[in-house]
């Protein structure tokens, strides 16, 4: 029986024969934490008594989820995790350099490597074909410690992909689709694979939004096959060395085998308080945002970016609506100041957040009010997410956004560009 | 070897609990000040939980439990109201490892058979439930070996210590 990438992957790393369902215990390639998570996982690895961490070159720490610091107690959090990269000599990433998630893609993850993360997101790297999944931060310390850790090889959906987007529908409303038909729970402990003709046309900017989303049906990692798009990624960031191709066996074994037709999709929102409550954009009529957010390590990248400044150039954002853009990592902030993107967003009305994650998880940059509806481009719409319990989350695509910027209600990109 | 024999009340709640509901993401910045920070436990949802829940009580929940963010905090309050085990159809995966990790047991059984407040016996052991209020008999889902050593030794912490690795039987 030929093996899924799940499978592949993580044989390749502890026993070849590895198949779903096998509990194996596997060497990562990167272990890291970011500024909410890490704390703890030093507490945990010093309580543990082991001495050293594994792979230093391959370990790191992100300052970004309250970056930079808005609260003394955070300041100290920042302050201990800066010590503990200098004294383990592991890298780390302070405020300002972007989301652990993009600086993963940028940076680190190739294709046929285990990366584990103390953030749920950390499936986002599943783009470039690494297994990549979050965890806690114990076993992130431990981890650390040890530079394996262990895997259930999780059984594989396959969502088979084919046509092409029609205009003013993205990777983001196919993922927030996928999510709708599966439910927050349809893929709890499987791997989502993603394949099909269409897989020839989706960016690495667009595969990383899909991951990015796969832990919120519930899948422990989002994989795709490394493939041209992953090596042209990979030389653009200076690390051509890194590719390799890498595919599923054609006789894998998929649980369930999910098609869908992206020429038939529309763009999709997310409606409070979760993932999976989606209905079609033109179905949500006088919806009123009193903030719109683009950015997030769903939707923060240059692409996203784009979209968001060619419905915005030589328009302003509405009255009564605020319009934060927050870049996914500084590279994406230079590319966006080079291409002009910065200066149209800005002339619309926009605010430019730092890259980090702003105003994702409420902990600062953008806390919404009692009462308020924001539309975002992050990925969970939870209850109290973005700081407040008595606010509203919509999810959608930055050209969703970016059209309801303009209007100050939720908005079809399509009826904006014409 | 920890105690293996629980009996307490259940606190029964409903289905998809996100780790924000649990702790609020907004009270991050006392991730390192636990005490305080496990005064907001479930704070958007039960009100007055910590001071409701007695030490020995079940967490009771429908599918899905513990959704979203990888906050290891939501076992580690959880478990410091004095909560003994949770009980839930299904729980979300990095939940499930992380309150294993901290020695919280979490028990995947049907849950629509037991009611709030009813009186529950539980042997970790066995993995059986007793339901003393209706006399109902639920046996949990049997976890992977090593997931059980884990919680056997009170948590990861207490497994590596002794171990200084991972065993697979």
């Amino acid at each position: 029986m030929g093996k899924t990438l799940a499978e592949k992957i993580l044989g390749g790393k502890s026993q070849p024969d590895a198949t779903a369902g096998d509990i194996v215990v596997a060497t990562v390639d990167l272990v890291f934490v970011q500024d909410t998570t890490g704390p703890l996982t030093i507490r945990q690895f010093e309580q543990s008594g082991l001495k050293t961490i594994a792979m230093p070159g391959k370990t790191a720490i992100f300052l970004d989820h309250a970056a930079p610091s808005p609260t003394q107690q955070t300041s100290n959090d920042h302050i201990l995790l800066r010590r503990f990269a200098r004294e383990t000599n592991c890298h780390i990433y302070d405020v300002g350099n972007g989301i652990c998630h993009q600086l993963v893609a940028e940076l680190f993850a190739n294709p046929g490597d285990i990366i584990v993360g103390a953030d749920s997101h950390t499936v986002t790297a599943g783009a470039l074909c690494a297994f990549a999944t979050g965890m806690g931060s114990t076993d992130i310390a431990i981890a650390m410690a040890l530079g394996k850790t262990w895997f259930r090889v999780p059984e594989t959906f396959l969502i088979n992909l084919v046509g092409s987007f029609p205009q003013g529908v993205y990777a983001k409303d196919l993922i927030l689709y996928l999510i709708g038909q599966l439910g927050a729970d349809g893929a709890t402990y499987k791997a989502l694979e993603f394949g099909g003709e269409s897989l020839a046309r989706l960016t690495m900017s667009e595969r990383l939004s899909i991951a990015n989303m796969a832990v919120e049906a519930g899948a422990k990692v989002g994989l795709f096959p490394s493939d041209e798009i992953t090596q042209g990624f990979l030389s653009s960031q200076g690390r051509s060395d890194s590719y390799k191709p890498l595919y599923p066996d054609a006789d894998a074994n998929y649980e369930r085998i999910i098609s869908i037709n992206l020429s038939q999709l529309e763009p999709m929102v997310s409606f409070p308080h979760s993932v999976d409550n989606v209905r079609s954009a033109r179905d949500t009529k006088g919806i009123k945002i009193h903030q719109v957010f683009i950015g997030t390590c769903t939707n923060g990248r240059l692409e996203d970016l784009a979209v968001a400044a060619s419905i915005l150039q030589g328009k302003k954002r509405h009255p009564d609506t605020r319009l934060l853009i927050a870049p996914a990592s500084r590279q994406v902030l230079l590319q966006a100041i080079e291409k002009g993107y910065i200066h149209s967003l800005v002339e619309a009305g926009a605010v430019i957040l730092p890259p980090g994650c702003a105003a994702c998880l409420g902990l600062h940059q953008g806390v919404l009010g009692d009462g308020e509806a924001c539309l975002s481009t992050a990925n969970r719409n939870f209850k109290g997410r973005m700081g407040n319990p008595e606010a509203m989350i919509y999810l959608a695509s930055p050209a969703t956004a970016a059209a309801s910027a303009i209007t100050g209600e939720i908005t079809d990109p399509r009826e904006v560009v014409t | 070897m920890r105690e293996t024999l629980f009996k307490g009340k259940a606190i029964k709640l409903g289905d998809n609990i996100s780790t924000d509901d649990i702790i609020p993401g907004r009270f991050a910045y006392l991730r390192s000040d636990l005490a305080e920070l496990s005064k907001h436990t479930f704070e958007d949802l039960i009100p007055n939980f910590a001071s409701r829940a007695n030490r020995g009580d079940f967490l009771v929940a429908g599918g899905n439990f513990g959704l979203g963010s990888s906050r290891e905090h939501a076992p580690l309050v959880i478990k410091m109201s004095g909560i003994a085990a949770i009980l839930a159809k299904s729980a979300a995966r990095i939940f499930f490892r992380n309150a294993i990790n901290q020695g919280l047991p979490v028990l995947l059984c049907d849950t629509g058979q037991i009611n709030d407040g009813d009186e529950l016996e539980i042997n970790l052991t066995e993995g059986v439930i007793i339901n003393l209020t209706s006399n109902a008999k639920l046996t949990s889902n049997k976890m992977p070996p090593l997931m059980s050593a884990i919680l056997k030794e009170g948590g990861l912490i207490p497994y590596i210590k002794k171990r200084n690795d991972f065993e697979l039987q």
